[in-house]
């Protein structure tokens, strides 16, 4: 005989505590601390914080942890957390050209002003296996240099001082007022630059990689030049309103891109370069370089090109660029449906009964 | 009396989790979305704790309109113990510390998903979905810029094309859950994922009914005896689902059943969605008998 199924509560709890075991792994072997993953996968926490929309090292480690290892799901943790947060304000503008560089690239000039820094970098690396990272053997220490105190002005900069790229600005309207706060007003299209970068600063990693190298290959198709990536430390200042003027609450490690694309010019502009942007928290250049190729994609309307791809397409990349809220509604899939595949199956029983296709049906 | 009683609240957050300026911005909404039956109100919906599609606008809603007074009930298709509901539950019990019941009449404040309870709903009483997509026209049309216009303009003639086609092409209008509602004349309005046999108890009930779709950011509502009629066409009038067998279970002959596969040879059986309908009616007959 059916009973039906209870005990949904002890199953949950059960879960949750195998869950537990499962991320400690094998006892014998030593647990992971989230300082040791704060300090030695780096990048992951740097991701984490990005996604997550919260610049604390420690937590988004924490995260890291409490996922086993699972990004999105740390950048969830993260994001929750962050929601019990009040917001006291807004900071000042950072000013990237005053950051303390580790490295700083232009793609478009062999040597410019503050040169070419590569810093900590992947990119000439032989990827080959090394096995002995895992032998715990001593690591050489980096040369260094002394801090240089010239000026690293922006690349894009030089070419504006001639004219030959559009200026910087946040809004085609050039309006300085407050910026908009995707977390605080619903998104309603169509949508500031403002809170387009927000969101694509916060959107998935893999999704915009994805839409930036669709443009690459002839979907919106505007060649883009890296013009410069840096990543290093910038002040982060603020304006208490009881002193009038701005204090510097700390120093935060950021990644910023800034893309130079190609653009003809139209009747009434002058053939001029184009600027796409992306910015980071911590080192995430991969995450920066794609979201200025979307950021530049997106200003199809603006620049009067022609929408014809899906990274142009405003709706389609804000409505789905956040990994949580993707992850979050594609998962649901596994709550019950039940209810609704019963009515499903209801009609389609009924529709098969009609046509009669359905014989063991019709014979009952 | 099945209700739990109130208990001691985690008071590591603030009652019902969300800070009172969430719950005023939330608040505001919901008049607004009551004072526009079937509008669609934007609303700055925060993350939780939980994800997005599991029941986040729904939650955020609850929150929003709880009291410490209140009795909560939380079900998932129909059933108060499927683990979505547990987990939604076990949330409030930490975060607010209100009371929360399994029968449907002794809860003041009942969250679903997917289903409205079958037994009647009072004026005391607000039932709280939860929706994934609050649009009901973004299959059809999947611009939001384009389906605003299309709920100002009152223009919806695009549904009832389709309505129209599955007719001609299925003998039936092919939607089963999720079938779509005009509101006080005005509005269509997505009744949420329910089962179309459900959209008969939301016209003119006495229970004010809300909406809340967290990741799509709106929130919409039915307030007390709002006129709710299911699309449909005078030659094809609008129907609900009927068995052929009665539940298993209780007997009952006007209740939404769900189909239980009971072996590996094809046999099944039907039982009521409603679980607690289900077990008061069970317990009904066998107190009779005593």
């Amino acid at each position: 005989m059916y009973v039906a199924v209870k005990g949904g509560e002890r199953a949950i709890d059960n879960a949750h505590r195998l869950l537990a075991e499962k991320r400690r792994g094998d006892p014998d072997v030593a647990e992971i601390s989230a300082e040791q993953i704060s300090q030695q996968l780096t990048l992951g926490v740097d991701r984490v914080m990005s996604e997550g929309s919260l610049y604390d090292r420690g937590l988004a480690a924490l995260a890291i942890k409490q996922a086993r290892g699972d990004m999105i799901e740390a950048v969830f943790l993260v994001r929750a957390s962050r929601t019990t947060l009040a917001r006291f304000g807004y900071s000042e503008p950072l000013d990237t050209g005053a950051m303390e560089i580790t490295r700083r690239i232009s793609a478009t000039f062999k040597d410019l002003p503050g040169g070419q820094v590569l810093g900590p970098t992947f990119d000439y690396t032989h990827r080959l296996l090394d096995r002995a990272l895992d032998t715990g053997a001593e690591v050489e220490p980096a040369a260094t240099a002394p801090v240089s105190d010239d000026a690293t002005p922006h690349v894009l900069g030089l070419l504006d001082k001639q004219g030959l790229i559009e200026p910087a600005s946040c809004r085609p309207d050039e309006d300085q007022s407050e910026p908009g706060d995707m977390t605080r007003d619903p998104l309603t299209f169509p949508v500031d630059r403002d809170v387009r970068l927000q969101m694509l600063a916060r959107g998935d990693e893999g999704f915009l990689l994805a839409l930036g190298y669709s443009t690459q290959r002839g979907y919106a198709r505007n060649h883009p030049f890296a013009g410069e990536i840096r990543v290093g430390m910038v002040e982060v200042s603020f304006v208490p309103e009881e002193l009038g003027f701005a204090v510097c609450l700390g120093e935060i490690e950021i990644t910023e891109c800034e893309m130079v694309n190609q653009f003809t010019g139209s009747k009434s502009t002058p053939p001029q370069f184009t600027r796409g942007y992306g910015i980071s928290f911590g080192h995430c250049e991969r995450k920066a370089m794609s979201m200025a190729q979307v950021d530049r994609a997106l200003r199809a309307d603006e620049l009067g090109e022609d929408r014809t791809a899906p990274a142009q397409d405003e709706e389609f990349v804000l409505s789905h660029c956040d990994n949580v809220q993707a992850t979050g509604f594609v998962e649901h899939l596994k709550l019950p449906h039940y209810v609704d595949f019963q009515s499903e199956l209801e009609l389609v029983r009924r529709m098969r009964r009609e046509q009669g296709a359905d014989r063991q049906e019709a014979a009952e | 009396m099945t209700i739990e009683p109130a208990a001691a609240r985690d008071t590591g957050y603030n009652f019902a989790y969300l800070n009172e300026q969430t719950k005023k911005m939330i608040r505001r909404a919901l008049l607004k979305a009551v004072a526009i039956p079937g509008y669609q109100v934007p609303f700055a919906s925060r993350e939780m704790p939980m994800p997005y599609g599991w029941g986040t606008g729904g939650v955020q809603v609850t929150a929003s309109v709880l009291t410490p007074e209140d009795v909560l009930k939380v079900i998932d298709q129909g059933a108060d113990d499927t683990t979505n509901a547990v987990s939604i539950r076990k949330f409030f019990k930490r975060t607010a510390g209100v009371a929360t019941t399994e029968a449907t009449a002794e809860a003041s404040v009942i969250q679903t998903r997917h289903r409205i309870p079958e037994q009647k709903l009072t004026s005391d009483q607000i039932l709280v979905y939860q929706v994934p997509i609050p649009e009901p026209l973004r299959f059809l049309e999947p611009r939001e810029t384009e389906t605003r216009k299309m709920h100002a303009f009152e223009d919806y003639g695009l549904m009832h094309v389709k309505l129209y086609e599955d007719i001609s092409q299925h003998g039936h209008i092919a939607t089963t859950y999720a079938y779509p509602v005009k509101v006080e004349g005005r509005y269509v309005m997505d009744p949420s994922p329910t089962p179309k046999f459900d959209n008969p108890k939301m016209d003119n009930c006495a229970a004010l009914q809300l909406f809340g779709a967290g990741r799509e950011k709106r929130i919409y509502a039915l307030p007390p005896f709002t006129s709710v009629v299911s699309l449909d066409f005078e030659d094809h009038p609008f129907e609900v689902q009927a068995w052929e067998h009665p539940c298993e279970l209780c007997g009952a002959r006007d209740t939404y059943l769900d189909e239980v596969i009971v072996d590996d040879e094809g046999g099944r059986m039907f039982v009521c969605s409603d679980t607690d309908y289900c077990a008061s009616r069970r317990q009904a007959v066998s107190e009779a008998a005593e």
